[in-house]
């Protein structure tokens, strides 16, 4: 099939699709016997949010991502194979099997990391902003975080540099409404996020998620702005439509929140804006959703085929050049137990 | 009676200071409280206050005068009826007496100030008499050797590597217009400019965090905490992301920073200002941890520290900052990291320390060559990777070892060297292994309980005696 040429708001929905069908096969790694972690967080309702902030961004722009940060790599043109096997812990994931699904990297695409600790990926953003303007260098760094994180402090040291300095920079909070199992209103008094950036002197910006085009349009806006010096801030409200993790059934919240809050989907809600105006067929759609499909079917097959890294790989990489690697655990028991000369 | 008016000290560390300026002549009258003279030390400018009323009788010691020492009379204060005659001054200045420095400041009014509106550029910053050290063989023989201070070769050392490569900078609080909170930045903002020398807000969490992303997108920080005691703020980047990312991602990418700045006790600052953080960092692969004790290592190393592409932990003291000692006139002076340095040679006993341990070592020879024991020490350098085969082959050749470091004792760096050095030479040793660490307790204020909390040279000794069963 073939999508109309210039109809933007297909690609988003294209990129939303290929997200939420990536996750979506992300739980069948341990029906076909793989051995991927159980800290497994989807975004599956929260597609809007990577797909319509990283359509804004130039490929020189740079990256880091919380926990549940599949879809903002996906987003940014990552590999899906790749990142499946990575999941896995196989040697060809994107961080040869040593990252994971919460720490996954790649320099080529300003993937500066997912960092899972809430709020710690945010203060390198500022870093790769001071050295942007530092190398004069036209690029923005966006940090993207959850709700939980608007409760860290590192957040605010960092919007308060990057204000100051005049880098830039946007912070990207994805209110999935959700911090673990903690509703936003039972972890904060006033959910107004925008209010608190530009009480550190950055544009400040709320969107609703549901519709991908608004937050490509506030994004846009957001982006020039901090390509400019003045850093942003913008909060996309949509729900997580699943538990905190893999083994998280939400028992904190009632069956008919949940129902309420999946109406709120953005891939679907693209999907029927495309239909109603007149930009793509239903057939064509229906074409696009098995081609990608077929594409995150592949990720699982490769994967399973994938090998899992070498034993001997463990100490590589602790440090960048010039380390022996440290001797095994049995050698050294061997040695010690001759009392050989060192 | 005339009143002398003595060279106040304003922190317990300052031995000396310069006179920077007399604010009134012989002959003017003053009343308590007058500001009469400004005295500049490594930290701060300070205003020397009249504690009486009277008349400046005579000035002892004339404005620009460099390294005055604490107690030193630099005035005479006149009551009424007496001439400046009847004041004869002393011949030799009182020493200052470790034990009493602050009352001294107390009694001449002395107060400090933010030093930044004071403080001109070019200040000189007073230094200790100088510590011989013995030749370091990476050091090639006849090289001219220049005294220096650890402060000055740190400043040195960050100045080389800034002019050699464009993408080191150095941040953290105070580092640009008040030229570095312990002076160790002196005049590198009027070299580099603001780009370059960043002064950041009282944010070390942030900061950190800006560095390791600077570091993964191309530069070379360097980041001053202001002391490692606020590091404790920023742990979660210095552990969680700088020092992990390398390995996460597959080698894709690492954190090329240095973390520096004094760590450890000074004296009287208290529990959360007097901490050595030594073992803590020596723990995490990933990091490198050095802790130099020499200027010239200090010069050394902190420079490959800044070429490394790892992260480093680089601790500092602020005792040893002052210290002054011979560091090689070499255009590109640069020390391998990981090694260990021979201090001295010697065949009864291994005593091995680093960094601020070292000056009790170096105190206690003396006291054990008077007593026939012919130590062998050596002073570490880098913590991690650590040089243990140099302590290895040195324990087999003595049959005894001590440790000595400030850090607390309980999973210190002493108690892997012992584990280490049991399980590669047991069957060498004479003795057991003796750990000297600082006391097991928050490091006290008052100055009779820090003393007895850190480690001393008798403890030292009295070790050394004992596995060397003397």
């Amino acid at each position: 099939m073939t999508l109309t040429a210039n109809s933007h708001l297909a690609e988003l929905y294209r990129t939303m699709r290929r997200i939420r069908t990536f996750e979506e096969r992300v739980g069948e790694l341990f029906v076909r016997g793989q051995s991927a972690g159980s800290m497994l967080h989807l975004s599956i309702g929260e597609e809007s949010s990577a797909a319509g902030v990283c359509a804004e961004m130039k490929p020189q722009d740079s990256f880091t991502t919380h926990h549940r940060g599949h879809g903002i790599f996906l987003a940014r043109g990552a590999d899906p194979k790749r990142m499946m096997a990575e999941i896995g812990g196989k040697e060809s994931g994107y961080c040869h099997g040593k990252g994971g699904s919460m720490h996954i990297a790649d320099m080529a695409l300003g993937h500066l990391g997912a960092n899972a600790i809430v709020g710690g990926g945010i203060p390198a953003v500022v870093g790769a902003g001071l050295s942007s303007k530092y190398l004069k260098q036209d690029s923005v760094s966006v940090a993207f975080f959850g709700d939980g994180a608007m409760q860290q402090g590192i957040l605010y040291e960092s919007m308060n540099m990057a204000a100051l300095w005049g880098l830039p920079v946007l912070f990207v909070c994805i209110n999935n409404q959700y911090g673990m199992g903690t509703r936003i209103d039972q972890a904060t008094r006033n959910t107004a996020f925008d209010q608190r950036a530009r009480a550190f002197g950055l544009n400040g910006v709320v969107v609703n998620g549901l519709d991908v085009e608004e937050v490509r349009d506030a994004a846009r806006w957001l982006i020039d702005e901090a390509r400019a010096g003045k850093p942003g801030f913008l909060s996309v409200e949509v729900y997580r439509f699943f538990g905190h993790a893999r083994m998280d059934k939400s028992p904190y919240r009632a069956e008919a929140e949940e129902t309420e809050g999946r109406k709120k989907d953005p891939v679907l809600f693209a999907r029927a804006k495309l239909i109603e105006s007149g930009l793509e067929s239903e057939a064509a759609l229906d074409a696009l959703d098995r081609e990608i499909a077929a594409e995150m079917d592949a990720t699982i097959d490769f994967t399973v085929e994938s090998q899992a890294p070498a034993l001997s790989s463990m100490f590589r990489d602790v440090y960048a050049v010039g380390e022996p690697e440290p001797e095994s655990v049995r050698a050294r028991i061997d040695r010690v137990l001759a009392r050989e000369i060192v | 009676m005339p009143v002398e008016i003595l060279m106040p000290a304003l922190s317990p560390t300052m031995e000396e200071g310069t006179l920077s300026k007399w604010l009134k002549n012989e002959g003017d009258k003053v009343t308590s409280g007058d500001v009469i003279a400004e005295i500049e030390t490594d930290k701060a400018t300070m205003e020397v206050e009249a504690v009486d009323e009277g008349v400046i009788g005579k000035i002892l010691v004339a404005a620009g005068t460099e390294n005055v020492k604490v107690n030193t009379a630099i005035a005479v204060l006149l009551q009424d009826g007496e001439s400046a005659d009847a004041a004869a001054p002393k011949a030799d200045a009182p020493k200052a007496d470790a034990e009493t420095p602050a009352a001294t400041a107390d009694n001449t009014g002395g107060k400090a100030r933010e030093a930044a509106a004071e403080t001109p550029v070019a200040a000189k910053v007073p230094a200790a008499p100088k510590v011989d050290v013995a030749a370091d063989p990476d050091i090639p023989a006849g090289t001219e050797m220049v005294p220096t201070t650890v402060r000055e070769a740190l400043r040195d050392a960050m100045a080389e590597e800034m002019r050699r490569d464009p993408d080191v900078f150095v941040m953290g609080e105070e580092v640009a217009e008040y030229q570095g909170a312990y002076k160790i930045t002196q005049g590198l903002l009027q070299e580099f400019g603001d780009r370059r020398v960043v002064d950041t807000p009282i944010t070390e969490h942030g900061f950190a965090g800006v560095g390791v992303g600077a570091a993964m997108a191309g530069l070379k920080p360097i980041v001053e905490f202001m002391t490692f005691n606020f590091a404790m703020q920023a742990i979660d980047q210095i552990i969680n992301s700088a020092a992990k990312t390398l390995y996460m991602s597959g080698g894709q990418m690492g954190a090329p920073i240095v973390f520096r700045g004094p760590n450890g006790a000074a004296a009287r600052v208290g529990a959360q200002h007097s901490q050595d953080y030594a073992a803590w960092y020596s723990q995490i692969p990933g990091l490198k941890v050095i802790q130099p004790y020499t200027a010239a290592d200090a010069k050394g190393l902190l420079k490959a520290a800044i070429r490394d592409p790892n992260p480093i932990i680089f601790l500092e003291n602020e005792i040893l900052y002052g210290q002054t000692f011979d560091v090689p006139k070499l255009d590109d002076f640069v020390l391998p990291i990981g090694k260990a340095r021979v201090h001295r040679k010697g065949s009864d006993v291994t005593i091995v320390s680093w960094g601020i341990g070292m000056t009790y070592v170096v105190k206690a020879l003396a006291e054990l060559e008077k007593d026939g024991i012919d130590a062998e020490v050596i002073d570490l350098r880098t913590i991690r990777p650590m040089d243990l085969p140099t302590v290895v082959e040195s324990v087999k050749k003595t049959g005894r070892l001590v440790t000595v470091e400030e850090g607390y004792p309980q999973s210190s760096v002493g108690d892997f060297i012992a584990n280490r050095v049991q399980q590669e030479a047991f069957d060498y040793l004479d003795a057991p292994v003796i750990t000297i660490a600082g006391k097991d307790v928050p490091m006290p204020y008052a100055a009779n309980l820090e003393k007895l909390a850190l480690p001393n040279v008798g403890e030292v000794v009295q070790a050394v005696k004992a596995v060397c069963y003397k």
